[in-house]
């Protein structure tokens, strides 16, 4: 299912004293199957995007295709159970949505809101626990009982029951020790990958977006800055600078090293290994 | 090395009802002027060690002396005010409904004179690059700017130590910098000791000395470029490496020679070019 | 909704109002409570509402936007009235309407009755207007002050009221937030029938909880951490200044008393 925000805007507040403007003017495609990060600054509109991609918020301007569906301002939306359900949102923190007695009974809480009947949610509930890593017996428990690791592993295992062809991650690593945030990010490619999902992640990390995106979009002040896929946008070092943003420790340790040779590498590396192995096959032609 | 200003001798401690030490036999000291890291991942007893050094808990066996005081209830309320502390969650420490009675909020817990707090409050702010911010409510400022408002409230009581738990854990990575600017500039400026508690190695090679702490017991003690010789051993406790360590380690496996684990990118780039390109 | 609901809003602006002394607007309004039941005539409700719309001219608030905040509360207010009106069985008959009859006594009773209402809520309003949250906290605490000889936590209940002021719009972000993550999974907080509606609310409710406790108990380490041990051996930062005007208000107060008190019948 493809996604497409054409010329989008929002406010916050509209009509109130208390306005500001949130996004304006943007456009940008969620192919099927794709793996698309989202990065920007704190504030640079990341969020309000994100809450448009399952109709949370609605556009004042412009409008959304969500597979056949079209959204936009103006129109009264009703039954938005389908697109929700179609596409599923892991929110910054997910561990504060959890409130059920038993992990089995938050997770099916999604799908059952979808019409799915209470066994096969539970079936469903036993195949998301494994997705995320978790032992069966962690079913019967209080989410409250779990360490933080685990209840955001839940958390994340109650979207993916509703089994959506999107999946949509703002900072689903934050907070997280590093062993937990690189299983979590292996995890959500390999769903991808696998499942052929569609993944859409709200970053600060341009080590993540270079090495799971192969589309990036960059916004900047509530607009879109740019777009391209990960090779193109992290070549073009300069222009991430320009709004503030880091460009990948592989890249700009790959620039220091081009600075050394004197001229630069066949291609933008977008990952320690690949650098390494780019590096290493250079050295074998110079000998 | 110079002064000690935190002595910790043979610490165990147990939280009731558990069975398993949260921490065993821990040593080590801190010395004033310096900054420490102290890295382990969740569930190293960090978080344990942290609450200790504030009086949050008591050492179920061994010492702890903190400037001078041992750490019992009697000395409790001397040690903190030797040793402030910044907590992780910036919304969750800010007691104040501006800026400033949040900064003034440690000082009228002390009984400090209304003047006095006047000009402490302002000076403090002055120090975290706050004080156009006094009358804003939490709700208004960033993360980073939360945190330095609680550095601000910490170092109104002027303290020897700051300890900073995950401070920038739950921080995007400006915010992370903005408060880690103010830390600097404080250890280098006021020769204000820090103890950092993390578990970003990127901070921990920033520090003076690191800590690494696993499973409750004190894994390893030394500077930031001997502990990353560790490299994979690292990982395997659960912690991330630095960018550098972890480039050295994939070039060394593609069969490029290198004399060391380098924590500095430009270290590294200079001996890959030296020892492998350089005719 | 929110929006136009301006009881416990605060207006910041520079006036006479604004820089009075909190604890002399909180005694005027206790005092101002008591003595609206003085006025039982059409002299004395002209004279209070005369003074009342006065205190507004002082405080550079809208008036304007005043009566708008009277909106939510109209209702009431017309409740209140219709019932003195059908109700009430004094003086002449003025007219019949089906098996309803309605007096001239009813009449102006249900007139008095709302002007009371209206009175009270203008002068309320324009103390949250023009006080700041904590301001109000720090005059109750002052002028509760004395009441720590018998044992009142007045400190602590002070310290309560600030606290819950400062993490209100913070748990209002929070449940805005935990909405949308259960919207997202398929909640509907907005159709069914009522029992529906009320059990849609508990994903709500329970994790907000679990999160106020969590709050809770991180901010009474902090608190701790920064060294605060009860209200003993405590100075305070916000120190409140009773000058002449507060002085002056209270006096103008007292004059307005002693009239009601001739005037009325």
């Amino acid at each position: 299912m493809d996604i497409k925000l054409r010329e989008i805007e929002y406010r916050y507040a509209a009509g109130t004293p208390f306005e500001r403007s949130a996004i304006a003017d943007v456009t940008f495609d969620i192919p099927s199957g794709q793996y698309v990060a989202i990065i920007g600054h704190t504030g640079s509109g990341k969020s309000t995007v994100l809450q448009h991609l399952n109709v949370l918020l609605k556009p004042l301007k412009g409008e959304v295709q969500i597979g056949n569906r079209t959204v936009s301002s103006g129109r009264k939306e009703k039954n938005l159970k389908d697109v929700r359900r179609r596409v599923g949102i892991v929110f910054q923190f997910p561990e504060h949505q959890l409130f059920e007695e038993t992990v089995e009974k938050d997770i099916c809480f999604g799908p059952m809101n979808f019409g799915v009947m209470e066994e096969d949610a539970k079936k469903r509930a036993r195949a998301a626990i494994q997705l995320v890593g978790l032992p069966e017996e962690v079913l019967g428990k209080s989410p409250f009982d779990l360490s933080g690791g685990q209840m955001r592993r839940v958390a994340i295992a109650g979207v993916l029951a509703m089994k959506p062809d999107v999946l949509v991650l703002d900072e689903p690593t934050a907070g997280l020790d590093p062993r937990g945030r690189q299983d979590m990010m292996d995890m959500f490619a390999k769903l991808q990958k696998e499942n052929g999902m569609t993944c859409v992640l709200v970053t600060h990390s341009m080590e993540d977006a270079a090495r799971y995106a192969d589309t990036i979009v960059i916004m900047h002040k509530g607009r879109v800055f740019r777009t391209g896929a990960a090779r193109d946008i992290f070549s073009d070092a300069g222009s991430l600078t320009d709004v503030g943003l880091d460009v990948p420790e592989t890249v700009r340790f790959q620039r220091l090293f081009e600075q050394r040779l004197g001229r630069p590498l066949g291609k933008v590396c977008l990952t320690p290994e690949e650098l390494a192995a780019e590096v290493g096959r250079l050295r074998g032609e110079q000998s | 090395m110079s002064e000690k200003v935190i002595s910790i001798k043979g610490v165990s401690f147990q939280y009731p009802e558990q069975e398993t030490f949260a921490l065993r036999e821990v040593s080590f000291d801190v010395y004033k002027g310096e900054w420490l890291a102290v890295v382990g991942h969740n569930g190293s007893g960090k978080s344990t060690l942290a609450k200790m050094l504030n009086g949050l808990h008591y050492p179920s066996q061994g010492t702890v002396s903190i400037g001078g005081y041992k750490l019992t209830e009697e000395h409790v309320w001397s040690i903190r005010g030797k040793l402030g502390m910044v907590f992780q969650n910036p919304d969750n420490q800010f007691v104040g409904t501006t800026v400033q009675d949040d900064v003034a909020f440690g000082l009228e817990n002390n009984g400090v004179e209304h003047g006095v707090m006047q000009e402490r409050v302002f000076a403090s702010l002055e120090k975290v690059g706050m004080t156009a911010f006094l009358n804003q409510e939490p709700h208004h400022l960033s993360g980073g700017q939360k945190q330095r408002v609680a550095i601000a409230g910490v170092i109104a009581l002027r303290p020897d130590i700051i300890l900073l738990d995950e401070a920038t854990s739950m921080l995007d990575p400006l915010g992370r910098e903005e408060v880690m600017n103010t830390v600097r500039e404080l250890n280098e400026k006021e020769g204000l000791t820090v103890i950092s508690i993390t578990h970003d190695l990127e901070e921990a090679a920033k520090a003076d000395r690191v800590i690494v702490l696993n499973e409750g017991r004190l894994y390893i003690e030394g500077t930031p470029a001997d502990i990353f010789q560790l490299d994979r051993e690292l990982v395997q406790l659960g912690l991330g490496v630095p960018f550098a360590v972890q480039m050295s380690q994939l070039l060394a496996d593609a069969g490029l020679k290198l004399s060391q684990r380098h924590f500095n990118e430009e270290e590294l780039v200079n001996e890959l070019w030296t020892l492998n390109f350089e005719k | 909704m929110m929006e136009k609901l301006i009881i416990g809003r605060y207006l910041p602006a520079d006036s006479v109002v604004h820089g009075m002394d909190p604890r002399a607007k909180l005694l005027f309004i206790f005092i101002f409570v008591l003595i609206i039941f003085l006025a039982n005539n059409p002299v004395t409700y002209t004279l209070l509402g005369a003074f009342t719309l006065f205190a507004v001219f002082l405080s550079k608030v809208k008036l304007r936007f005043l009566v708008n905040g009277l909106k939510p509360v109209l209702i009431l207010i017309l409740f209140t009235f219709l019932l003195h009106v059908f109700f009430t069985k004094e003086g002449d008959m003025i007219a019949r309407i089906g098996f309803l009859t309605i007096y001239e006594g009813g009449v102006i009773k249900g007139v008095f009755i709302s002007l009371r209402f209206f009175l009270l809520i203008f002068v309320t309003s324009l103390l949250t207007l023009t006080t700041p949250p904590i301001s109000v906290t720090d005059g109750i605490e002052s002028l509760f002050g004395p009441l720590r000889k018998i044992k009142v936590p007045v400190h602590e209940l002070a310290l309560m009221m600030s606290i819950s002021l400062r993490f209100i719009p913070t748990l209002l972000d929070e449940t805005d937030k935990i909405m949308k993550a259960q919207m997202a999974r398929g909640a509907d907080f907005s159709s069914g029938s009522i029992p529906d509606r009320v059990k849609a609310v508990i994903p709500l409710l329970i994790p907000l909880f679990v999160s106020a406790f969590k709050r809770a108990e991180e901010l009474a380490v902090a608190m701790e951490a920064r060294g605060y041990k009860g209200s003993e051996g405590r100075t305070k930062y916000r120190l409140l200044h009773w000058s002449l005007r507060d002085t002056m208000a209270m006096l103008l107060l007292g004059a307005l008393s002693a009239a009601l008190f001739m005037l009325r019948s």
